[in-house]
Formats: C-alpha cells, structure tokens, sequence
C-alpha cells in the first residue's frame, strides 16, 4: 500500500513522518481542548522551512515540488488537522503572491512569509457570503493616492495570530484582493471558538471600519480579485486540504488496527468479527483511493499541466467525503471510548466534517466536477475513444 | 510553430467550453456568457502550459484573452520579448 514515491520524496516523507511522531502527534488533542496553537510549534515548522516550503528560492522560499508539499500536508494531517490548517492558509496566501501579485509585493512579503517571520491567513468569507464568493460585500472605495475597507469577515482560520491578511472587497462593483495587515487602524479582530473542528486553528471573526489601505495593497488587477486571486489561492487550499485528509485517513486507519486489535467483544478481540473488518476494508481502500488521487493532482500540479485545477477538485471531494466516512466509522469502532475524549477519533470526526466544508464545499466541488465532465467527454463518439 | 498552429491549438482547447458552437477566430468568449469558475484558470494554465510563457500580472488584461486572435497575439507577444532578451 505504500505510494510510489522516488527515493527524495521517500525521504522527505519519512522526515515529515519523524517530526510530525515526536512534536505533534501526542500534543494534538491538547491544543484542540485549549483551542489553542502553541507558538512554540509554529516556530517548530517555520524553521523547518515548512512555511515556504514551495515559494520561488529568489525569495527565500525552498523552491520544492508541490508533490512533497502534498507529502508535508498528508503528514501533518495526520497528527493535527489544525496545524495542517496553518499551512492551507499560509500557503494560500504565498502561492496566491507569488502567483499574481506585483514584483514589489513579492519582494515585500514572499521572503517574510517564506521564513515565517509573518503569518498570513485567507479572508473571504462573511458572515452573509460563503459559496458565492463573487458576492463579497466588504466594501473598499478608493480614496486619494489608497482605498478604504469597510466590512467584516468571519470563520478565519488562524485569524487571530496572523500579520496580514489577504481580503476580497468589492471596489465600485469589481471584485479586489488586497494584502491588509493586522495592525492597521481600523480592524478589530474577535476569536470564534467552540466549532465542531480545527478547533485549535485560532479562527476569528474580522471587522474592517474605515480602515485606510495604501493603493499598492492591491493584489492583481482590480476585478479578478475572485476569479483569479482567489481561485488560486483556493485551489492551492483544495490541494492541501485534500493531503490533509488523507492524513486523517491514515490515521483512523492506525487507531482501528490497533484499537481493535486490543479490545475484546463475545471472547475474541473485535478484529474477529466481520462487520467491523468490514469497516476497515473501507477504510484502507479509500485511503488508498484518496492517496493515488492526491499523488497524481501533486505531478499534474508540478507539470503545470492545466487537467491540474479539475483533479485537485476530485482529490479534494473524494478525499474530505472518505475521511469524514472513515472518522465517522473509526469512532463506531472505538464504541464510548470513541465518543471521548480519551481516544482521538472524536477528533478526527470534527476535523473531517469541516473538511467537507470549506474551500468549496462537497457541493460546490460536485456542482464544478460535474462541469468538468460535461466539458472533456462531450460530444466524442463511442467508437472513438 | 506558426501563427496558425497557434490559433489552430487554442481553438481546440477552447471548443470544449462552447459545445456545439463553432468559434470565430475574432470572437468575443466572454460574450458567449459565463463558462464556469474554473474556466479562468485553466485559460491561463493552458497557455502557460501549451505554449511555454508564463502570464504575469500585467498581461491579466482581459482584452488579452478574449478571441483566438487575441490569445494568439499575446502568445507571439510573449514569445517575442522572452526572444529579444
Ligand atoms: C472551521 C472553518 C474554517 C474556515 N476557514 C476559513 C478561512 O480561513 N477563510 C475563509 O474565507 N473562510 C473560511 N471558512 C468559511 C468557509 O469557506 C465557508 O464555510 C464555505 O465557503 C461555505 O460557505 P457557508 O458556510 O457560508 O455556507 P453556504 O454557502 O451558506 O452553504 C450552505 C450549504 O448550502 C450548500 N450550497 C450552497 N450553494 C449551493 C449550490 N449552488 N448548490 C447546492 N448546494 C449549495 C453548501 O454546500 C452548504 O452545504 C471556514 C469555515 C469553517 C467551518
């Protein structure tokens, strides 16, 4: 079952593996009963260059392959789904820099977020504004030589530690991202807590009130803000969110096997009954299914290859709907200790329903996987293919 | 390759967005409605990918992307200044 990686990328897996075992693992359902993430850590991956770990090297980025940022993702996933969030945002943000801001912007921020001397976190949604994200109404009116925001945002994940914070605006009718840092006048941020899941990833609620921002905030051109900004900014998110589920597969898929390798039902352990083998077959082959969907959006996304964009979209959908299936069975199987908070797999249910959630939900990715297919297998003759 | 070659590609990538319709070289794509939100980004990745240029921010116009002519424009425009130095 193993993925069939080159002898680098096995290594830098099974470095991945190693730290996620020693620093994460055993500490992640602490941090998600404090909703917390310790600094300490963070510092943890930053040094690591994990915070840049695909930014261009001319910035201080480690230049790697998307495919080893999948393997980064996957592996983090599994020990913390929330710190797997940590490099979705920031990451989002960098590739969305580095792929449509200025030459400026990318002088100014690539080499701070690379090393991790800044966080930045993804701000579109609002309290009224989620799947349609063309309908963002924060608004930002230009206003001398800058603009001014006026708006809120919510459901922020890491927004209350991150420096800046890259925003969607609506500018006179035309959707805007804008890089806005945290210490400028005008916004307020609010923790959110008690959510079903990720919930040590420090979310917050965002309030922009005539918040001055300088003209050379703009990221991209003033109108595709959603359609180009955002859209790479999400379908990088959709990739490593899609790893981090696999994450959280391999990890029911460790708890069970052991789990039920333990505990005895009617005199043998429950490994011997079938109706729970049967969850495990699940389990392993979605797992399985999840990885290879993964492993090839990560080389269509190294080839820059444009089929890229609609197999991130099923890896994600295929991998969020396993995980939260497999979560859903893995506390089945751990019965009331499942239900507890003594066992992680109460976890791993919140965490994989989230999952299903954000950046574009299993609807929305159904709705656009559909449109995929309708767009590569119309109209060719059966005979033909 | 060509000029031809090249609007000969990009009307083959395009066609499977506008089933059943037989694009002009001159024609608007964005008049024929709203493809759908990846459309975009697979634009931008195909020609990036297809004709080995990289579209930055300053050629995002979307007079740039409009027609087969216009991309191929853009294609030429890219290739002759990555030439020239
Ligand atoms: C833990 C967590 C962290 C988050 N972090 C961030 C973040 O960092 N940055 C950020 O900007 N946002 C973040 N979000 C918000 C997230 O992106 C949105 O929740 C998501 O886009 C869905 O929007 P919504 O919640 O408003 O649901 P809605 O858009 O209101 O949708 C509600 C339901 O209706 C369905 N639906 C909507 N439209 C359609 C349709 N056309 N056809 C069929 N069904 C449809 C949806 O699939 C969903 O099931 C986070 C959310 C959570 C829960």
């Amino acid at each position: 079952m193993k993925p069939h990686l080159s002898p680098e990328q096995e290594e830098a897996r099974a470095s991945f593996r190693a730290f996620v075992d020693e620093e994460i693992a055993s500490r992640a359902d602490e941090w998600h009963r404090q909703e917390r993430t310790p600094p300490e850590i963070v510092r943890r991956l930053a040094e690591r260059g994990y915070l840049g770990w695909t930014l261009p090297t001319g910035f201080g980025g480690g230049g790697r392959h998307m495919l080893t940022l999948g393997l980064l993702a996957g592996e983090v996933g599994r020990g913390c789904s929330s710190l797997r969030s940590l490099i979705t945002v920031h990451s989002m943000v960098g590739h969305a820099i580095a792929r449509w801001g200025s030459r400026a912007q990318q002088a100014a921020w690539l080499p701070l977020l690379a090393s991790g001397a800044k966080i930045a976190a993804f701000a579109l949604s609002e309290p009224g504004v989620g799947s349609d994200a063309q309908s963002v109404e924060t608004r930002a009116r230009l206003d001398g030589d800058g603009y001014v925001l006026d708006g809120q945002k919510k459901w922020i994940t890491y927004g209350q530690v991150a420096d800046v914070f890259l925003v969607f605006a609506q500018c006179e009718g035309a959707p805007c991202a804008f890089l806005v840092e945290r210490n400028r006048p005008g916004v307020t941020i609010e923790p959110i807590t008690g959510l079903i899941g990720i919930k040590a990833s420090e979310t917050a609620a965002i309030r922009f009130t005539d918040c001055r921002i300088p003209a050379d905030a703009l990221v991209g051109r003033r109108g595709l803000g959603v359609s180009h900004v955002a859209a790479a900014a999400l379908d990088s998110g959709r990739y490593t969110v899609a790893w981090g589920c696999v994450g959280v597969l391999e990890a029911c898929l460790e708890a069970c096997v052991a789990y039920t390798s333990e505990r005895m039902q009617f005199g043998v352990p429950l490994k011997q009954h079938q109706l729970v083998r049967r969850m495990i077959t699940d389990m392993a082959t979605e797992l399985s299914a999840a990885r290879l969907l993964c492993l090839e959006a990560g080389r269509l996304r190294d080839a820059k290859d444009p089929a890229a964009i609609a197999a991130t979209s099923m890896a994600k959908y295929f991998a969020s709907t396993a995980a939260a299936r497999a979560a859903s069975n893995a506390v089945q199987i751990h019965g009331a200790n499942g239900c507890s908070s003594e066992y992680p797999v109460q976890r791993y249910l919140g965490d994989a329903k989230v999952t299903e959630i954000i950046e574009g939900s299993s609807q929305i990715q159904q709705i656009t996987i559909a449109e995929y297919a309708y767009q590569e297998y119309r109209g060719i003759p059966r005979n033909a293919r | 390759m060509t000029t031809e070659h090249s609007k000969a590609k990009i009307a083959g990538y395009l066609a499977r967005f506008f089933p059943g319709h037989d694009l002009r070289e001159d024609e608007d794509i964005f008049s024929l409605g709203f493809v759908n939100s990846m459309f975009a980004m697979q634009l931008v990745t195909f020609v990036e990918h297809d004709f080995g240029i990289t579209v930055e921010n300053e050629d995002l116009e979307l007079d740039n992307f409009r027609s087969i002519n216009a991309i191929a424009r853009l294609v030429e425009g890219k290739r002759a200044a990555t030439a020239a130095g």
